[in-house]
């Protein structure tokens, strides 16, 4: 079992339903979020390119929040979701300042908080509440150790990318382009 | 200068409110406990479903409020077998749990006092209140009518109230949805196909091989299924054909983006006629069998060559060419977008007209992938006695436009400004969920008018501006909080919703249902509203549709079988139009009769003067224009707007990316706050941009106030339609100021 996410940039407004469903499911905070857009916009008028996207943890298989946690309380489960237990969470900040994508905030609670691939509905067997919202259906998310689920098949035949694969985090959410 | 009897106040004595509950529910889930199986399920297993529809914007999307074990409002999901939303809302109605939360909403009644000489607001009961209105309206009848009170309206609360109104005798009626939205566009469409487009639109864009969108940006309007099929479409390889001058994220998604030059869209439609006829593009099997006056058009357009158009919009011949060629290509599953918001530049319903012939000639309407024939359930009416007759109403107050459909708010307002020559006076308002201050253009004659009536009521859920003119303000509850009328709206299967209350209504807040009961029964008027909750009216109709108050507040949706025929027209399928001539239209004798182009033709508009910029403005998909900006899970994702402004133009006037700036229009109308400045290349170099919806200047809107500028405050310039009445509004420029103009001055 290997979860990851994949982001159609073709069909991506940018609206942020994703970043509402998420704060209304997993109560984020007002004023803080696990997901967020970016709006890209290259060339000159009127030979012009825009991406919108919504980003998120990585969840990477090669994380460098988690190595750098000093308590443990960044950890990996099954699955291959990155997640912070709350109560051993120290809130040093460490795992934030490391993160290549800025995925992660101070709970102000005191603790870290992130995206978890929304762990507790995928128990359910559920989808994660941003992909179920989207209104242009833009997001997949699935088993990439399923040859045969949605998000390998749509791997193996979109052209795709991954942000920042230069840090060599080995990120687990991927955008089509 | 206006008398300025009525002086604006800031929603003051709101102090009393209730305790605003706790939006953070860690407390309840306990600190991590998302990582614990069983707790997550017992607490799911705890919330309560109930169902609703969305009114956080027109598209009125089915959906199940899900309320924890302290019955609180925890998120908002659509329902899965609603055809408006398929189990997605857009951020707005996954965000309406904000409208309930928000700690800023009205809270109880209000009426205008004065202490000291200062005008203030000061809390009342609803008895206080209500009779106070029955007692106004009352003595409004006797001296000048029933007719003389206007009703001004949006959205649910104002079905309410318009019973209300039409059992008291009175029929001035209006909604700014009309002239200052959608209009044009269903008098245009109308006049060709006898048939109003409506909402949701009937547009077959999941099954589209061409959608054209003119102006229009779907993504950034998130009219929710619409929405939705535009992805579909993407998905299966539809041409997308975008003419905006912006780059907007519709063109961004587009095959063909045309940058057109502003005001000058007539021009492109009628070349793109001229390519297919001249080409014998168009499909002639449809047009000889549905159309009349083909010949007519094909005369008129024989002069509009896409050469001629390149003079005016400044699309390249060759761009003109190709996306006509595409059109046809893929007719008659071809879509050219009626639009939303038309109200633009006067000639608005001969644009729409020109709109609806080119689907004619395609072949659109009718056929899979272009138009289908809409379907609705007639929901019964509850019983009750006939209304009166009024003398007068919103007819009259329009009569000067001979297609006017609807009332015109323009019209209300200027009925309201006493006249030598008025004929018809208005001397009350009731204004119910729209707060005209922030939708109608020409700001000051609103102001005038509401300086001159003797009587004005605001029903509202939020301390909108408009509240702080009214004399008495009422406190409606949220949708979340009430049943409401039974939504049934056209689309390709006709189906029902319901709105029932997930919670009790938060702080001294009413139902609109109620607030216009309990005015009816002080005014006499018990017999028409014949029911002690709303509740037994939704029964009683749902009980004649085959259904009932139970079933539904289990499926919250209930979809039908069409009955009124297939989706399209069948091969050779007979079939009549509901024009005059039973026949689409392409020539209007109708218009040709009122004095009229019967052929759309292109006129040419005012264009920006040195040093200043078109303004033009549109949607945030995460708002719904003023309404949504200090809701509380909206606003930090978008709480203030920007100025777009082309690369070039911020060289030519050294504007650094998040300045701030202000603007004065042609008129010398200042911004009253300043905005912060966007260098992109989305935007062309003669037109600034900016979201709808933003410069709030009411102090109790905590979240939105003061923050950016109001689109709404710099138009003062309309150009009207003469066929409906309908308010141009993008014929406005402004300048760019870098200093503060209200330096020395208070605002
Ligand atoms: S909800 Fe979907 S379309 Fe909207 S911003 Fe998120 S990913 Fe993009
Ligand atoms: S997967 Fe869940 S936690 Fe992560 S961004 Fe989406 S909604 Fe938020
Ligand atoms: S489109 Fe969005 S705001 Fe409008 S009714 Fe649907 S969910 Fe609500």
């Amino acid at each position: 079992m290997r979860y990851a996410m994949v982001i159609d940039t073709l069909k991506c407004v940018g609206c942020s339903d994703c970043v509402v469903a998420c704060q209304t499911e997993n109560d984020v905070p007002i004023g803080y979020c696990r997901d967020w857009i970016t709006e890209t916009v290259d060339g000159t008028y009127p030979n012009i390119l825009l991406e919108l996207k919504s980003e998120r943890c990585n969840h990477c298989a090669n994380a460098p929040c988690v190595r750098c946690c000093p308590t443990g309380a960044s950890h990996i489960v099954e699955g291959g979701i990155v997640l912070v237990t709350a109560e051993e969470c120290i809130g040093c900040g460490a795992c934030i300042e490391s993160c290549p994508y800025d995925a992660r905030y101070q709970h102000p609670d005191g603790y870290v908080d992130k995206c978890t691939f929304c762990h507790h509905r995928l128990q359910k067997g559920q989808l994660p509440a941003c992909v179920s919202v989207c209104p242009t259906k833009c997001m997949y998310f699935g088993d990439l150790d399923n040859p045969n689920s949605e998000v390998s098949l749509l791997l193996k035949n979109r052209k795709h990318k991954t942000l920042a694969p230069e840090a060599g985090t080995d990120p687990h959410v991927f955008y089509l382009i | 200068m206006i008398a300025s009897r009525r002086k604006f106040i800031k929603i003051s004595a709101l102090g009393l409110g209730g305790i605003l509950a706790s939006t953070s529910a860690l407390n309840i889930f306990g600190k991590n406990s998302y990582l614990n199986e069983k707790v997550v399920k017992n607490i799911s297993k705890n919330f309560k479903k109930t169902a609703t529809y969305c009114e956080v914007c027109f598209w009125k999307c089915a959906a199940w409020a899900y309320t924890n074990e302290k019955n609180e409002i925890k998120k908002i999901i659509g329902n899965d077998d609603d055809t408006h939303c398929n189990g997605r809302l857009c951020p707005r109605g996954t965000g309406g749990v904000g409208m309930y939360h928000d700690e800023d909403r009205l809270k109880t009644p209000l009426i205008r006092t004065t202490i000291n000489g200062e005008e203030t607001y000061r809390e009342a009961s609803w008895d206080e209140a209500l009779d106070l209105i029955a007692s106004k309206f009352k003595t409004i009848k006797e001296t000048h009518g029933a007719e003389a009170i206007a009703l001004l309206k949006h959205g649910s609360p104002g079905s309410h109230l318009e019973h209300l109104f039409k059992a008291f005798g009175s029929d001035t009626i209006a909604e700014p949805a009309y002239a200052q939205c959608r209009g044009p566009r269903e008098t245009g469409f109308g006049l060709t196909f006898g048939s109003w487009v409506g909402s949701p639109e009937p547009t077959d864009i999941r099954d589209t091989k061409c959608l054209v969108l003119i102006g229009s940006h779907i993504g950034e309007n998130m009219h929710n299924s619409q929405v939705q099929e535009m992805s579909d479409a993407i998905d299966n390889g539809a041409t997308i054909i975008t003419v905006d001058p912006r780059f907007s994220t519709a063109a961004s998604k587009s095959t063909h983006w045309l940058p057109i030059k502003p005001a000058t869209d007539i021009a492109l439609l009628l070349s793109w006629m001229h390519v297919l006829i001249e080409e014998e593009l168009y499909n002639k099997k449809y047009v000889e069998k549905y159309a009349m006056g083909f010949d007519e058009l094909k005369a008129h357009v024989k002069q509009f060559t896409p050469e001629w158009a390149y003079g005016i919009t400044t699309i390249k011949p060759a761009e003109i060419r190709k996306a006509a060629r595409a059109m046809a290509n893929a007719a008659p599953a071809t879509i050219i977008h009626p639009g939303r918001h038309v109200t633009w530049y006067g000639d608005d319903t001969q644009r729409s007209r020109a709109i609806a012939i080119l689907n004619g000639l395609l072949g659109s309407w009718g056929n899979r992938g272009g138009f289908y024939f809409k379907e609705k359930i007639k929901v019964p009416t509850y019983p009750h006695p006939a209304y009166p007759e009024p003398k007068w109403g919103w007819h009259n107050l329009g009569e000067q436009y001979p297609f006017a459909e609807m009332g015109i708010t323009s019209e209300i307002i200027k009925a309201t400004i006493p006249s030598d020559d008025q004929k018809h006076p208005i001397k009350a308002w009731v204004v119910a969920g729209t707060n005209l201050i922030n939708t109608l253009p020409e700001r000051e004659k609103t102001i005038e008018a509401i300086n001159a009536v003797d009587f004005m009521v605001v029903i509202d859920t939020m301390p909108m501006e408009i509240t702080g003119y009214a004399d008495v303000v009422l406190p409606e509850c949220t949708y979340l909080e009430r049943y409401d009328g039974i939504r049934s709206a056209t689309n390709r299967t006709p189906s029902i919703a319901v709105r029932t209350p997930a919670v009790k209504p938060k702080y001294d807040s009413k139902p609109a249902w109620w607030i216009s009961k309990e005015i009816g029964q002080r005014l006499g008027l018990e017999a028409y509203f014949n029911y002690n909750d709303f509740e037994e009216v939704i029964e009683w109709q749902l009980n004649k549709l085959g259904t009932s108050l139970d079933e539904m507040k289990k499926i919250g949706v209930k979809n039908f079988e069409r009955t009124s025929g297939p989706l399209f027209l069948e091969e050779d399928q007979e079939y009549e139009f509901a024009t005059p001539s039973g026949k689409i239209e392409f020539y209007s004798q109708q218009l040709a009769n009122q004095g009229f182009d019967p052929i759309p033709v292109y006129t040419h508009h005012p264009e920006p003067s040195q040093g200043f910029y078109r303004l033009n403005y549109g949607r945030s998909p995460m708002h719904t224009f003023s309404r949504t900006i200090n809701n509380p899970n909206l606003s930090p994702l978008k709480d203030e707007n920007t100025l777009w402004v082309n690369p070039k133009v911020a060289r030519i006037l050294d504007l650094k990316k998040n300045q701030e700036v202000w603007l004065k229009n042609q008129d010398n109308i200042l911004s009253t706050f300043s905005i912060k400045v966007r260098v992109t290349e989305r935007v062309r170099w003669d037109s600034v941009y900016m979201y709808h919806g933003f410069g709030h200047n009411n102090e109790k809107l905590t979240r939105a106030f003061g923050k950016g500028i109001s689109d709404t405050e710099l138009i003062s310039k309309v150009v009207v339609d003469p066929i409906m009445g309908g308010t141009g509004l993008r014929g406005n420029f402004v300048s760019i100021l870098t200093e503060n103009p209200h330096k020395n001055t208070e605002i």
